[in-house]
Formats: structure tokens, sequence, C-alpha cells
């Protein structure tokens, strides 16, 4: 693989420090059949979320008597990327991805007021830019929240790596294509309980404490967008009435 | 999120006053909206919605073989993604029939308009360009055909045009895919007796029999037929000519929303 200098200056190539989020924006509702959707705009990365449910589980063998089912379909669409067409629908990646977003939510949903249910919850890439992951389970959380399933947290995921010596926060696809490690983290900001967790690369205990604090620390920020945006459309209903 | 539920009787009663749910009337579309160039890493990218129906269609060019009949030209691959976020009737999993059927109906009316200048996605012998048109339902209320149409046509309108450069392909300082022509497309729904153009999610749920008409100035260029009921010539003849003077209003919205 070709060297590229990543870091010039203390500076990343987009011009942010090495522990500064792209810019997030989060829609809630915007997809009106689903039981709550979410839109998120993550640097480049653009995603919907929608969840629909509880309903019954079906196939009948999937369904469990004690508690509600997840099912997590995440897939990005053929012309989501920068380079050449994708295939469309579930590759090996999707497949993996899919299941631990799924198991994020199985931690904080109240699956237990809901037997022989399931829970569909659809992650859709039309553009992807690196942490599209990430991403889609902060986007995921908003749509689950605004379906008014009842959750005990609301999750936040983003990832961080490591480029030469240096931690990053948030790496974007150029970043995430050459760095040394890359550690996408989902945590349930209430308990600040980690509930995903993937690493590759390379890293020092040193280096994945400084990621991971780093992580948590932009939680506040990621958590109050996500919080925002629930809160937007009922802002809409009480200016109508003033 | 609230859902009216609609009965057919209800349906039928409106339409005696001539009238739809939404106060329609039989042969006027929802408000349409076309956004391009919203998904920049594709070629061409366009948001349609038709009311409350969305739909994102993204191109991309790629090199790939030429087919043994068109030696000296490219192709266009229309594929439509009935995504389960936009309806709990989509289900996860391959295209289903219903899928199928939408992206060969856009796909027809787009090829036989000849929208895209394919002799101009030549390379040489070996090499042609290929343009995938990929339509995504984000919200489904009835007519993914007009919407997908219309989005279809906004991206390739807009889609820029990889270079062929030393075996590579390079997607910087791109030029502009060749576009011949604008085609659109009508599509209508029987429901209780009555014909409806761009019916919506409850209109096409009690509607027995649909037609597809895809045209541009001059010429009809496809038309699709779909479910059990049936047309009566003089109804094929109405809908025939409400869809020449429907679709100067939606190509002068794409042509608004490309900038032309």
């Amino acid at each position: 693989m070709d060297k590229v200098e990543l870091m010039i200056d203390g500076k990343r190539i987009d011009g942010r420090t090495a522990d500064q989020l792209r810019p997030i924006s989060i829609v809630a509702n915007p997809i009106r059949n689903a039981a709550g959707s979410a839109y998120i705009e993550w640097g480049a990365n653009k995603i919907f979320a929608a969840v629909y449910g509880p309903k019954e589980a079906l196939p009948k063998h999937t369904s469990d008597p004690e508690k509600a089912v997840i099912k997590c379909r995440y897939t990005m669409a053929p012309f989501s990327s920068v380079e050449e067409h994708g295939k469309p629908g579930m590759n090996r990646r999707a497949i993996e991805i899919s299941k631990v977003t799924a198991e994020v939510f199985e931690n904080v949903i109240l699956l237990n007021k809901f037997p022989g249910s399931e829970i569909d919850i659809y992650i859709e890439v039309m553009q992807s830019d690196g942490g599209t992951r990430a991403a889609g389970i902060t986007c995921a959380a908003v749509a689950l929240a605004a379906s008014g399933i009842p959750m005990r947290d609301l999750p936040y995921a983003v990832s961080a790596g490591k480029v030469g010596d240096t931690v990053i926060l948030d790496l974007n696809k150029i970043e995430d294509n050459y760095s040394d490690a890359d550690v996408p983290v989902a945590i349930c900001p209430r308990k600040k309980e980690v509930s995903l967790l993937q690493m590759d690369g390379n890293l020092t205990k040193d280096e994945f404490d400084t990621a991971l604090n780093m992580i948590i620390n932009s939680g506040s920020y990621i958590s109050q967008l996500q919080i925002d945006a629930l809160k937007k459309p009922y802002e809409k209903i009480e200016e109508r009435y003033l | 999120m609230y859902t009216k539920i609609i009965t057919e009787e209800y349906i039928r009663e409106r339409l005696k006053n001539g009238l739809r749910d939404d106060s329609r009337s039989p042969f006027t579309y929802r408000n349409i909206t076309i956004k391009t160039g919203n998904m920049p890493n594709a070629e061409g990218s366009a948001e349609v919605t038709l009311g409350n129906t969305t739909v994102i269609a993204g191109v991309k060019v790629d090199v790939g073989t030429p087919l043994k009949d068109k030696p000296e030209e490219g192709s266009i691959i229309t594929s439509a993604e009935l995504s389960p976020m936009a309806s709990d009737k989509y289900e996860p999993g391959p295209p289903t029939p219903e899928a199928i059927e939408i992206s060969r109906v856009i796909d027809r009316g787009i090829r036989a308009a000849n929208v895209v200048d394919t002799k101009s996605l030549y390379i040489n012998e070996e090499k042609v360009w290929n343009a995938y048109i990929d339509i995504y339902a984000v919200n489904y209320d009835g007519n993914i055909f007009d919407a997908g149409t219309l989005a279809a046509i906004a991206a390739l309108s807009t889609s820029k045009m990889p270079r062929f450069e030393d075996e590579k392909v390079v997607r910087e300082n791109m030029g502009k895919l060749k576009i011949n022509a604008i085609s659109t497309s009508c599509t209508f729904a029987k429901v209780a007796g009555h014909i409806l153009l761009d019916p919506d999610g409850n209109e096409e749920a009690f509607s027995n029999v649909r037609l597809t008409i895809a045209n541009d100035e001059k010429y009809i260029r496809a038309m699709q037929k779909g479910l059990g009921g049936s047309f009566t010539p003089k109804e094929l003849d109405q809908m025939i000519d409400m869809t020449f003077n429907k679709s100067a209003e939606l190509r002068s919205s794409i042509k608004h929303a490309i900038g032309d």
C-alpha cells in the first residue's frame, strides 16, 4: 500500500484535529411509513434508519415466547461509494455489521415487554465515507426512540483509530483505508457501558485507552444531537399552539 | 406515526363526487419535488417526492465488456430496490417480481427513448462504459413507476462521466454523461371503476388494473399493463391522450430541476 501522509502539523487531511468529529446532523422520522425512522448526515455519510414493529415474529421458528427478537439489516446502496458500482444487498461484511448492530439494541430495548414479537431495524447507507456502521447505529438509536419502543438508554457509536503514532477520532474513508488501526465502539451513555467493540490493526494498551477516552468524551455532543433531533418535531407543534 | 385507515367503500363514495382522498381530481399529480446531486459520491443522483412517495436514484458509470449484439456501444442497467425501510409491505431478500417489473418498465422507457447516448459509451473493441441506474424506494405511497422514472432521468441528466486512462477508470475532473432526450412516464390505476392518474398507496391497494405509459414529446416509448383487470380500447385512448398532455408538466419539472 502506498504511504499517504495523513497528519501534517497536527492537522488531518480534512483540517480536523485528532479528537475532532466531522459535522453531524440528524433528522427524526423522515420516513412516514415506519414506526420510527431517522436520517443522519455524518461528514459525507448519508444514512437512513427505519424501524418497523413490534409485530408477530415470522417465520415462527424465529420467535421467542419470552421476549422480542431484533432483526437488523444493514445494506449499502450500489452507488454509495466514490469507487465502482457495488453489488446490491447483503455481503459477508453487511451480515456481520447487521449482527453486531442488532446486539447493540438487544442490550437496551426492553425486549420482555413484547414476547413473541420481532422488531425490524433497517439501515440503508445511501452514501459512504468511512464509519458507516457507527453512524448507522447512532441513526438507528434515534429511529428506535422515535418509534416509542421502550429503551433503557440511547446508544451512540463512533470509531477511533491510529495514523502513524497519533490516535484519532472518527476516521473518514481515506484515513480508514490507510490507518494502522480502526476501533468502532458503541456506548450506552447512562452507565458509560460499551455495547459494540471491534478492532483491527495494531494498538498498544495506552493507545487503546486514549482511543476509548476520545470516544467517551465525544459522547455528550453526539447524545445531545440525538436528543435534539427527537425533540425537534414537537417544538414545531408547540409554536403552532402558542 | 399515525395512519388513516381507508376502505374501498370510502374511496368509491368520494369518487362519486369526482374526488380522491386527498381532494385531487382523477387526472392530477400529487406535488412533485426533484432534487439533484444529493449523493455526490455517485456520478449522478436525484431525490424525487411524489406526495408521500420518496425515491432516490443513483447513477454509477463503470467499465464493462460490450454486448455481442452491440459491439460498438455501451449499455444502461436499471435496478429498483424496494427497500423494506420504505413500507411494511416490502420484505428483505432478493428482488421480488414487483421490483423486477418496476425496474424493467423504467428501463424500457429510458432505453426506447434513447435517453442515454450509448454510442458515446464506446471505449475500444474490448471495453465500453455501462451506466448503472439504481432506484431506491425510501417511503412508499404508490406510483414508484413515475417517481422512479423522474429520479432516473434527473440523475442521468446531471450525471458525470469518468475517464478511461492507462487501462484505469479515473473519477477526477469528470466530464458529463451524454444525454439525447428526456422521457417521462404516466401511471394510471383503475379503482372502483374510475381511472386515476398517479395512484397513491391506498388507491393501489384497491386497484385491480394499472397502466404505465412512457413517452417523449413525439412518441409513446413503452407501455405496461399490470394486475388482473382490463381496460377498454376507449380507456386506453383516453390515457394515451392524458399522458401526452401531462408529460409536458413532468418534463418541465425535470428541466427546472436540472437547470436546463
